[in-house]
Formats: structure tokens, C-alpha cells, sequence
């Protein structure tokens, strides 16, 4: 167990280093704004597992994070006039703020309870977006300009709104990786496996539970306000609870807990999504259904997290 | 008439309405706490089961001619059984994991069902006749009422009080009771908890096309009818706690009649009102009105 552990350890840059490399060329070979899709949600699900996979708090209401977060860069970018950049970051600014007003209520119960409360909220924040006039209700915020990012970088181009994207996935995804491998990524952990007794240990479990919630819906945030620039289009889907079902399965299918597994996932459900919208129509959702369904039975680890029990098994012979 | 300077007529509409929602979320919402007492499970399906309860209704008048009446008994045994060998063949499996995986199993077939019935009907509603015996209305002086709205609510509390009454006061119902607060000791007493177990997860599910065989006249039957409607019953379980049978039978209910008064003073609102209610009551009573910390 301790070799495989530290065989890890040392694949670990290696394997970064050359993902790292794919990313910065890929626009090269696969159509750009296919990538950016699963770039941002692979953000969206990495930050969503940060909540899931390490505290163990199943949000079933993320996508209010993602769509609030988009539609905030929307008005900012569109209608205030400032640069993409600053568009970002008020996007993730907002998420956090309205991570903490749904972080506060929702950790005050646990289990099934906060998985229900965080959607009712979030089916809340739905309702505010189609009925508020300056949210464009049904049609949402149409032709949303990417700008010039630092008023300098002209993103009207693909190749250079890549890049951005590129660089907003890295930054956020190294958070998420600090965060994991801290000391606060221990104790959430400690509070998954047993919150009694994290407690009795002296550590403000509310705390850290709100704090992860706050960090993982500035992270949703800032992947709804990128993909919002990407688009030029925030839409009453992105707030939708379907939304929040959808990540909810990238990040099972990719693997929970595992810190690739959410980008694997978000990889495999947009390119199934994208290949299937023309051949199949409404039976996506019906499909959407079925893995859910199989992994949940079937294949609780994911794609990563069977790759890593493999890799394990083979380290020990 | 008027009163707080709203006609009568005006607030009595919109009351009915109100209590007719309020019967609906009362049903639901029983349904799930029974599901969720014996199982640990929180089941998404249900308002997927809603949904195909009115279709199936649907199908059975326009297909093979079989009314309303028998409808109502029919449509909930054919998605209680189908309740049954879903809990036989897949959530049977879950019981011993995280009771997360519960709730992500049923998501999963709620998006499988909504999504088949979406494919066959589209997204737009069908139109599902009041049955000839309860059509037309009665005018009560300060209101009309349709005898059928007066109906459903009447039918929907008769089935809600009947359940109350079997778990509360009947032997099936001890060993329900008893099988909540610990399977175990009930399984070494004799008892077939697993069969138990398959019997409450069907007849929960039997309640929710039930609710939606009584709604398929009223609303149009559309394969999106379940899903808007059970994020809002989950609003009510989180306020009434799932600790009592007759809590959620009030809560529903009280709900349903803030949510029609709403309606008449802030329609605005109306939407999110029972969500609002949620936020003061975690804030107030995280453990919800009836529960239990």
C-alpha cells in the first residue's frame, strides 16, 4: 500500500506536467470552444467535488453557483461596460457571497436534509432570475461581447479566449489541489468520516463546513462566469436544477474524491452530450438517466477511481 | 363582498386553490416521509411516479376506455408494482451504503422516466376530461365552486387521514412504527422486514399516482408536471420534518392555503413563498415544525 502510495507521489507531477502540456496545444487539434466547454465544467465539477468528495456535503443545488455567478459577468460585461477580467472576478465574488447566504441555512442540518434544502434554495434563486426583468426572464442575457481582456487581448479571437479559459481551469484547479492537500482538506475529511468525532477533537465543524461551501461555490462561480465570456450568453439552464443533477453526475462518473476524476467526467458527459444531441434528441436525458443509475449500482468508484484501484492492485504483485 | 378590500370571490378562488395545492403537497409529502421512515431513503422518483400516475390515467381513457374511477385504483397499483420491482431489483442494493446514493438512484430514474415520456408526448400538456359525475359547480354565496376542485380535496384528505389511521392505530402499522426506530429487534421478532420494506416503498409510490390521477383534470398532464412540484414538496419536508405522519399532512396543507393567500396579495411572490417559509423555519427551528433534533 505505502509503495503504490509513494508511486503516486512521484507519477503525480509528471502526470500534471504532461496534461498541463495537452491543454496548452489542444486548441491545435480539437475545435476550441468544444474544449472550453469541458474546461468549464470540468472547473464546475472539480469545485463541486471539493464539497462532495471531501467534506461529504451532497449540494444538490450547484448550478444556482454556476448560472448566478453567469448572468452577474453577464450585466457587468454587458451592460456596465468593464473589461472580462473584472467580469470574472464579480462573478466569483457573487457566487462566494451567495455561497455563504446558502451555506449558513444549509449546514444547520445534515445528510438528505441538506441535499434538499441547498435545491429548494437553489430552485429559489431559479424563480429570482426568470422573474427579474434585468435578467432577461425566459431569454436570458443574450450577446454578452467576450472584450478585450486587460482592455488589451482582443478574446473576439478563439484561440486567445482559450487561453484565458485555459489559464482561469489552471488557477482554479490549483486551489482546489492547495486546498485538498492542506491542513483544512485533512479536517474536512476528518468531518466526512466522522463529524462527532472531529468535534470532540476541538475543531468548529460549522466552520470548516461553511468555508468549503463558500470556497467550492466561488469556484462554481468563477467556471459559470468564464463559460458565460465563452458563450456570450447567460441562460435560464445554467440555473436550473438540471444543472445541478448534471454535475452531481460528472463527478460520480469521473470519480468522487478523486482530484482528476471531476475533468474526466465533465470530458465524457459534454462530448456524450455533444455527439448524441443530433442523433438521439430528447433520449439524452433518458441517457443522462441510465449512467446515473449504472454507476450508482454498478460503479460507485468512477472512471478514476478505477483506474487508481487498478494501478493499486497491479503495484502490489 | 370584500374583505381586507380583496372581493370575496377573488380570495375564495384562490384559497380553494391554495387548499388544493396544499392536498397535493400533504399526499406527496406523506408519501415520502413513509418511504424515508422505513427506507433511510429519500425517493426523487416521486414526482416522477406523479407524473406517470396521470398518464397512466391518460392512457387507460384514451386507449383501452377504462374511466376515471377505475383509473384511480388502477393507475396506482400499476406504479406501486412498478414501485416494487424497482425497490426489489435496484434500491435494495443501497441500503447498507451512504443513504446519499439513495437519493442519487432515484434522481437517475426520475430523469429516465421523465425523459421516456417526454420523447412520446413532447413537453406540451394533454387534456384529461372531469368525469361526468363531478362536473359543472356549485355557487356557496361567496364563491363558485366546481364540484370537482371540492373533490380532490376531499378525496386527497380522506386518503391521507386513512393512512394516518393504518399506521397510527393498526397492527400493520405497530410493526411499520416499529420497524423505524430499529429493524433489527422487529426482524428478531419474527417479522419479514424485507418484504416490509418493499410494501411501504410501494404503497408511497401507489400515493403519488394516486395524487396524480386526482390532478390529471385539473392540470394538464404533461411529463414536466412532477418535477417543478417535487422541489417544492421537498421545501415542505424540510419544514414539517419527516418525524410525523400528521405533520406533513398539516404542513402540506397549511402551506398550500399561504401559498393561495399569496397568490392574492403579492402574486410576485407566490412562487417562492413556501421557500421563504423554509429559510425562516431553518433559521428558527432547524429541526423543521414536527421533528424531532
Amino acid at each position: 500500500m505505502n509503495n503504490s502510495n509513494s508511486m503516486f507521489a512521484r507519477a503525480t507531477p509528471i502526470l500534471f506536467g504532461a496534461l498541463f502540456l495537452i491543454g496548452l496545444v489542444a486548441p491545435f487539434a480539437v475545435y476550441p470552444t468544444f474544449l472550453m466547454k469541458i474546461l468549464c465544467f470540468g472547473l464546475f465539477a472539480c469545485a463541486f467535488n471539493l464539497l462532495l468528495g471531501f467534506a461529504g456535503l451532497l449540494s444538490f443545488g450547484h448550478a444556482a453557483f454556476l448560472g448566478s455567478a453567469g448572468y452577474v459577468c453577464g450585466m457587468l460585461v454587458r451592460d456596465v461596460g468593464v473589461t472580462p477580467e473584472v467580469g470574472i472576478l464579480g462573478g466569483t465574488l457573487a457566487a462566494g457571497a451567495l455561497g455563504w447566504v446558502v451555506g449558513v441555512l444549509a449546514i444547520r442540518r445534515t445528510g438528505i436534509y441538506f441535499a434538499m434544502i441547498t435545491l429548494a434554495l437553489s430552485q429559489m434563486v431559479y424563480f429570482v432570475v426568470l422573474q427579474w426583468k434585468a435578467t432577461g426572464g425566459e431569454d436570458g442575457l443574450q450577446g454578452v461581447p467576450r472584450g478585450h481582456l486587460f482592455g488589451v487581448i482582443d478574446l473576439s479571437n478563439n484561440i486567445a479566449m482559450y487561453y484565458l479559459v485555459f489559464a482561469v481551469f489552471c488557477i482554479g484547479f490549483f486551489i482546489i489541489y492547495r486546498a485538498i492537500h492542506s491542513p483544512f482538506g485533512q479536517i474536512l475529511k476528518a468531518i466526512r468520516e466522522n463529524e462527532p468525532r472531529a468535534m470532540s477533537l476541538g475543531y468548529d465543524v460549522a466552520k470548516f463546513k461553511l468555508l468549503a461551501f463558500v470556497l467550492s461555490a466561488a469556484l462554481a462561480g468563477m467556471a459559470g462566469a468564464t463559460k458565460t465570456l465563452v458563450f456570450q450568453l447567460a441562460s435560464l439552464t445554467d440555473v436550473h436544477w438540471h444543472m445541478s443533477g448534471e454535475v452531481v453526475l460528472m463527478t460520480l462518473l469521473g470519480g468522487l474524491g478523486t482530484v482528476l476524476g471531476p475533468l474526466v467526467g465533465a470530458a465524457t458527459i459534454v462530448s456524450l452530450q455533444t455527439e448524441l444531441a443530433d442523433s438521439v434528441g430528447s433520449w439524452v436525458t433518458v441517457i443522462m438517466g441510465t449512467i446515473f443509475v449504472v454507476c450508482v449500482l454498478l460503479f460507485r468508484r468512477g472512471i478514476v477511481g478505477e483506474l487508481q484501484a487498478l494501478i493499486r492492485r497491479a503495484g502490489i504483485r | 363582498m370584500e374583505i381586507f378590500g380583496v372581493p370575496s370571490a377573488l380570495l375564495g378562488s384562490q384559497l380553494l386553490v391554495g387548499l388544493i395545492n396544499g392536498s397535493f403537497y400533504a399526499i406527496l409529502s406523506l408519501g415520502l416521509a413513509i418511504i424515508f421512515g422505513l427506507l433511510n431513503i429519500i425517493n426523487f422518483t416521486h414526482g416522477a411516479q406523479y407524473m406517470m400516475g396521470a398518464f397512466v390515467a391518460w392512457i387507460a381513457l384514451n386507449k383501452l376506455g377504462i374511466n376515471y374511477w377505475v383509473a384511480l385504483l388502477f393507475a396506482p397499483i400499476v406504479i406501486g408494482a412498478l414501485g416494487v420491482l424497482i425497490e426489489r431489483t435496484m434500491l435494495r442494493k443501497l441500503y447498507k451504503l451512504d443513504h446519499l446514493y439513495g437519493l442519487l438512484l432515484t434522481f437517475g430514474l426520475a430523469l429516465i422516466f421523465e425523459g421516456i415520456f417526454r420523447d412520446q408526448y413532447g413537453i406540451s400538456g394533454q387534456s384529461y376530461p372531469v368525469p361526468e359525475l363531478l362536473q359543472g359547480g356549485v355557487n356557496l354565496g361567496f364563491m363558485f365552486l366546481p364540484i370537482y376542485r371540492g373533490w380532490v380535496v376531499v378525496a386527497a384528505l380522506t386518503v391521507c387521514f386513512a393512512t394516518w389511521f393504518v399506521i397510527e392505530k393498526t397492527k400493520l402499522g405497530a410493526y411499520l412504527r416499529a420497524g423505524t426506530e430499529n429493524p433489527q429487534i422487529v426482524q428478531a421478532l419474527g417479522i419479514n422486514v424485507p418484504l416490509l420494506i418493499t410494501f411501504t416503498y410501494g404503497f408511497g409510490v401507489a400515493l403519488a399516482a394516486f395524487a396524480g390521477v386526482l390532478a390529471a383534470p385539473i392540470y394538464q398532464v404533461s411529463p414536466l408536471m412532477g418535477s417543478n412540484l417535487i422541489i417544492v414538496v421537498f421545501a415542505v419536508v424540510v419544514i414539517g420534518g419527516m418525524g410525523s405522519i400528521m405533520g406533513s399532512i398539516l404542513t402540506g396543507l397549511g402551506l398550500g392555503l399561504i401559498e393561495g393567500l399569496t397568490r392574492v396579495f403579492y402574486p410576485e411572490a407566490s412562487a417562492v413563498v413556501v421557500f421563504v417559509i423554509m429559510v425562516i423555519v431553518l433559521l428558527v427551528r432547524p429541526a423543521g415544525l414536527f421533528g424531532k433534533a
